[in-house]
């Protein structure tokens, strides 16, 4: 199979390639230019997709929009809930499964699941899980006498009711990929640690943190890539609505709104430019930091 | 510092890879455990590491008992077989490692360590990462990580065996030279028998969990104690040879009593020579074979009682040579039904 390229080959490798390749550029790579078009028009008939007029309208009314700022507020408090709290607690989980090989792979089914399941079954039950009155996390709160929380309902909880879920969610995945990073860091290194006269903490912050950043970098990219991105989570456990007074509006919620409840196609599409602007910024400066402190 | 095992036993799922050993490692020597693979000598350096406990028996360094410490308070030095260099710390950090966990302040961390490298000749690549070096370059740097806080002990697993054939020869004289400048007490394991006999002052023969011989590496060679250790040592391997009629031993001077006792006889391939009378000779046969690599010539002679290997008997010969074969009497080994060697020279006799 190490034939020379040629224009044969391409050829046929590009038919069989086709079927994803057509797939992709319908559903992914077409939409990404076209919203990119339909954020300048200013004049248009969605339905004969005649423009009339560009121009940067959508642009200055989202930026007039305090709500289109409420919703970059809610989101970075999001993400920087989320990515933080979801990987400390999943590479402490990995670490402890990694030092118990008998029930390993049963607990790591366990944590795996909330990943696998629909995000829409997953808020219902949250959704009691935080109820004021009869909720389980209230109750338990009531035990260290922590007066009942009305998590969905009072808006200054409701982004920590969202943060709470989705590390939840998100913790199986983390953990397989850290268990994957701790599988390859060679044993060795431990007991060369060990007789070097490091205790278990220096040795976690010796050896495990840097042979495992690489992960941790990955990890985040992808949390931070994913927490920006968060829309279902929101639906489904505020009941379609963007949390109560619009307290859990996030930026996707923002665009569902302005595209499907208002049809403001352009206004919307300005909007979803705006967040991939702020993610590849992000994605960047990870990129940019990990350059100085990723051991590769 | 001395080291001393008394009784120590190590199980693993019920195989039982140490049975019961006793033995003393000397201060200030350099001491190598020999054996083929599977053969407990990782175990045993593991079990004076402190990174394994036996299931019984005790170890001591000097008078202290240390078998129930962990390697972190027994404070050796060890190099492993992969060297287990930090991969994102540079040389020097490597080196300071250890000095670092015993909260040395930084500026000596980095006077020890330079001394280190130099000691080890490694001072022009200290800002280096692991990755970037040779195999030797990275040897250096483990003993000196191994050395830096100064152990009373310093354990080499094998440390030689990822590096070719020249490099090898090379870093087995440093370890020799850093041993002696050093003084540290030094336990070198190794699978490598002619390793072994160039770098140590004593090698333990190791062997399905029992200390075979533990002497002097020429009392190994010349006067193993039993059949395992005479065909573990030497290349070419020593020549074996069942005791039988075609055997001729009469004209040596060797005391009848003993000479019924033996099962085997072995005679290594260097102390074969040529004979003309075919009364001095024990054997005679066909060259089979003539391997010549530079100056060693290596001739397979084909006898009724199996291939003769014999290393000193010069380019005369040829495939087809009809030769007749003789020794020396104190250069013959008898062996009993046991194994056990029961003739070593015409002085034991």
């Amino acid at each position: 199979m190490h034939n020379k390229p040629s224009w044969k080959s391409t050829f046929q490798s590009l038919l069989y390639l086709a079927p994803a390749l057509i797939l992709i550029g319908i559903f992914n790579i077409y939409p990404i230019f076209k919203s990119l078009a339909m954020s300048f028009y200013t004049d248009y008939n969605i339905f004969t997709g005649e423009v009339k007029s560009y121009g940067l309208d959508n642009f200055s009314r989202i930026f007039a929009d305090p709500n289109f700022f409420r919703a970059i507020k809610n989101t970075f408090f999001f993400v920087l809930g989320v990515v933080p709290i979801s990987i400390v607690i999943s590479l402490a989980i990995a670490i402890l499964l990694n030092r118990i090989p008998k029930l390993s792979d049963f607990f790591r089914s366990v944590y795996f699941l909330p990943f696998v399941t629909s995000t829409v079954a997953v808020s219902i039950v949250w959704n009691w899980l935080y109820h004021t009155r009869f909720g389980l996390i209230n109750y338990f709160l009531s035990f260290v006498g922590v007066d009942p929380i009305a998590w969905l309902t009072n808006p200054n909880y409701s982004i920590m009711a969202l943060v709470i879920m989705s590390v939840w969610k998100g913790l199986g995945y983390n953990i397989i990929l850290f268990l994957v990073g701790l599988n390859n860091i060679n044993k060795t290194y431990y007991q060369a640690a060990e007789v070097d006269g490091a205790k278990s903490w220096q040795q976690f912050t010796n050896i495990t943190v840097p042979l495992l950043s690489p992960y941790i970098l990955l990890v985040s990219i992808i949390g931070v890539i994913n927490s920006f991105k968060v829309f279902t989570e929101v639906y489904s456990l505020f009941a379609g609505r963007p949390g109560p007074a619009g307290s859990a509006l996030t930026m996707v919620f923002y665009i569902y709104e302005k595209f499907y409840t208002e049809y403001q196609y352009g206004v919307a599409s300005a909007a979803g430019i705006v967040l991939f602007l702020i993610i590849l910024v992000f994605t960047l400066l990870q990129r940019l930091i990990s350059n100085r402190f990723v051991h590769n | 510092m001395q080291v001393t095992f008394e009784n120590v036993k190590k199980v693993f799922d019920k195989n039982v890879v140490l049975d019961d050993i006793s033995f003393e490692i000397p201060e200030s020597e350099l001491v190598t455990i020999l054996g083929p693979s599977g053969c407990g000598k990782s175990t045993t350096l593991m079990l004076i590491s402190g990174l394994m406990f036996p299931e019984n028996g005790r170890i001591l360094f000097g008078d202290k008992d240390v078998t129930e410490m962990d390697a972190m308070e027994r404070k050796v030095g060890m190099v492993f077989q992969n060297y287990a260099l930090y991969p994102h710390l540079s040389v020097l950090e490597n080196i300071m490692f250890p000095l670092k966990m015993l909260k040395m302040p930084k500026d000596e961390r980095v006077e020890r360590a330079m001394e280190l490298a130099k000691l080890v000749k490694i001072e022009g690549q200290v800002n280096q990462k692991p990755g970037e070096l040779s195999g030797g370059q990275q040897q250096r740097v483990a003993i000196a990580r191994a050395l830096a806080k100064e152990p009373s002990l310093l354990l080499m697993d094998e440390p030689l065996s990822n590096l070719d054939a020249r490099l090898r020869i090379e870093m087995r004289e440093e370890i020799r030279r850093i041993q002696e400048e050093t003084n540290v007490t030094t336990v070198f394991v190794t699978h490598d028998q002619e390793e072994a006999l160039s770098i140590s002052d004593k090698i333990m023969v190791l062997d399905k969990g029992y200390i075979q011989q533990y002497s002097s590496p020429t009392d190994l060679y010349n006067k193993p104690e039993n059949l395992f250790v005479a065909q573990f040592l030497g290349t070419p391997i020593i020549n074996t040879l069942t005791m039988t009629e075609a055997l001729n031993l009469s004209s040596l001077a060797i005391d009848p009593t003993i000479l019924k006792k033996a099962k085997t006889v072995a005679i290594r391939p260097e102390n074969i020579f040529e004979v003309k009378d075919e009364s001095e000779a024990f054997i005679k046969g066909t060259v089979r074979f003539v391997e010549v690599i530079g100056k060693n010539v290596t001739v397979h002679v084909d006898t009724e009682i199996g291939d003769i290997v014999a290393t000193d008997l010069g380019f005369i010969h040829e495939r087809g040579d009809e030769i007749m074969l003789g020794v020396n009497e104190e250069d013959l080994l008898l062996f009993d039904d046991q194994d056990l060697t029961i003739q070593r020279g015409v002085s034991n006799a």
